[in-house]
C-alpha cells in the first residue's frame, strides 16, 4: 500500500507540474481556478497542522506536541530559518516529555 | 541554449554567474529541509528507501510532508496521497506562468518538468529574459534536486538511528515544519480566513471519521472561498524575498 501511494503521488505530481507547462493558458487561467488551487494549499497545511498537533487517531489530547508548535511559532516570529522552527518544535516538546 | 531568440541580449559572465551562485545558494538552504523531511519520514514508518524514493519521485516538499504527515497520524496511504496531490496543483499555476518564459519545448520540457517547484519558479519568474530565466530555473531547480535528495537520504539515516521518534519530539516536528510552510501565505487576511477555518474543519471532523479524512476535507474551505470572493492573493506565486536564503541579493 506504501509503494503505491508513493508512485501513485510521484506520477501524479508530475503530471501536475507538466501540465502547468503543456496546457495552453487559457484552459487553466480563469481566476476562480486560479483562486481555488492558490487556496489548496493554506486551507489543507492549516488542517494538517490542527491534526499533526493535537489529534490522536480519532480522539483531540492537548500534550507536549502544542508546545512544540506555540515554540515554533515563536521562532517564526523571530524570523528563524526552517530548520532552526523544526528543531525548536522537536526540542520543545521532547525536553516537556523529560519533566 | 541555442534557441534563444536572437532580438534578446546575451547574458553576460557576470550576471549569468551571479545567477548560478543564488541557486546554488538556494539549494544548500532546501537541504536543511531535507534533512527533517528524510528524519520525519522514518518516524512516521517509511523505511530509509520509500523515504528516499518520495524524494526522488514527488519531489515537492509541501506534498511529501503531507504525505507522511497523514501518514504518522494513522491515516491511509491512499488519504496521504490525495492531500499529497492536492498541494502539488500550485506547481501546475507556476508551470502557466513560466511556460512562455522558459519557453522550452519536447524532451527539455518534459525533463525541467520534474525540477518545477517554489524554488525554482521563485529564481526565474520575474527574469527579463528567457536565457535569464531558463540559467535560473535550471540551476536552482537542479541544485535543490541534488541537496534534497541527498539530505533525504542523511535525514532518514540519522531519524532511523535515533529510534524512538517522541523521545526528540519529531512527532511535535511535522507540526513545526507545516506551520514553517504555510507562514509566508498568513500575510493576506483571505489567506488567514482560510487557514482558521480549515483548522475548524479538520479538528471537528476528527472524532468523528478516519484519520486522513479531516485534511481532505478542509480542501472544502479552499473551494468554497475560492468561488465566492474574487480578488487576486499577492502571496500566489513565491518571490526571491520568501526564500531562505541566496535569493535576496540581486532582486
Amino acid at each position: 500500500m506504501m509503494w503505491a501511494a508513493i508512485i501513485f503521488t510521484g506520477i501524479g505530481c508530475y503530471l501536475l507540474k507538466i501540465a502547468g507547462l503543456s496546457v495552453p493558458a487559457a484552459v487553466l487561467e480563469r481566476p476562480v481556478v486560479q483562486r481555488i488551487a492558490d487556496l489548496l494549499p493554506v486551507a489543507l497545511l492549516a488542517a494538517l497542522i490542527a491534526v499533526q498537533v493535537v489529534a490522536n487517531g480519532t480522539q483531540l489530547a492537548i500534550d507536549a506536541r502544542l508546545a512544540g508548535l506555540l515554540a515554533a511559532l515563536v521562532a517564526l516570529l523571530l524570523r528563524a530559518p526552517f530548520i532552526v522552527v523544526v528543531l525548536v518544535a522537536a526540542l520543545t516538546a521532547a525536553l516537556i516529555r523529560l519533566l | 541554449m541555442t534557441d534563444v531568440p536572437y532580438s534578446e541580449p546575451a547574458l553576460d559572465r557576470i550576471e549569468r554567474s551571479a545567477i548560478i551562485r543564488d541557486g546554488i545558494a538556494v539549494g544548500v538552504a532546501t537541504g536543511a529541509y531535507g534533512i527533517s523531511f528524510g528524519a520525519i519520514s522514518v518516524a512516521a514508518g517509511l523505511t530509509i528507501v520509500q523515504t528516499c524514493a518520495l524524494s526522488l519521485l514527488v519531489f515537492t516538499g509541501a506534498s511529501q510532508f503531507a504525505l507522511v504527515g497523514v501518514i504518522a497520524s494513522g491515516g491511509a496511504p491512499l488519504s496521504g496521497a490525495l492531500t499529497g496531490l492536492l498541494l502539488g496543483t500550485r506547481n501546475t499555476l507556476y508551470g502557466l506562468r513560466l511556460a512562455p518564459l522558459l519557453a522550452w519545448r519536447g524532451w527539455r520540457r518534459a525533463a525541467a518538468a520534474q525540477i518545477l517547484i517554489d524554488e525554482s519558479t521563485a529564481m526565474s519568474v520575474n527574469r527579463e529574459t528567457t536565457e535569464a530565466a531558463r540559467v535560473g530555473f535550471l540551476s536552482t531547480g537542479l541544485a535543490v534536486f541534488a541537496l534534497w535528495n541527498l539530505a533525504t537520504l542523511g535525514g532518514a539515516i540519522a531519524g532511523e538511528a535515533l529510534g524512538d521518534p517522541r523521545t526528540y519530539g519529531l512527532d511535535a516536528a511535522v507540526g513545526g515544519a507545516f506551520l514553517a510552510l504555510l507562514w509566508p501565505r498568513l500575510k493576506d487576511h483571505r489567506n488567514q480566513v482560510c487557514a482558521v477555518l480549515g483548522v475548524v474543519v479538520a479538528l471537528s471532523l476528527v472524532p468523528a471519521t478516519p484519520a486522513g479524512v479531516p485534511v481532505l476535507a478542509a480542501a472544502i474551505v479552499a473551494l468554497v472561498i475560492g468561488t465566492f470572493t474574487h480578488s487576486a492573493d499577492p502571496t500566489e506565486i513565491p518571490s526571491r524575498d520568501d526564500l531562505p536564503s541566496g535569493g535576496e541579493r540581486h532582486s
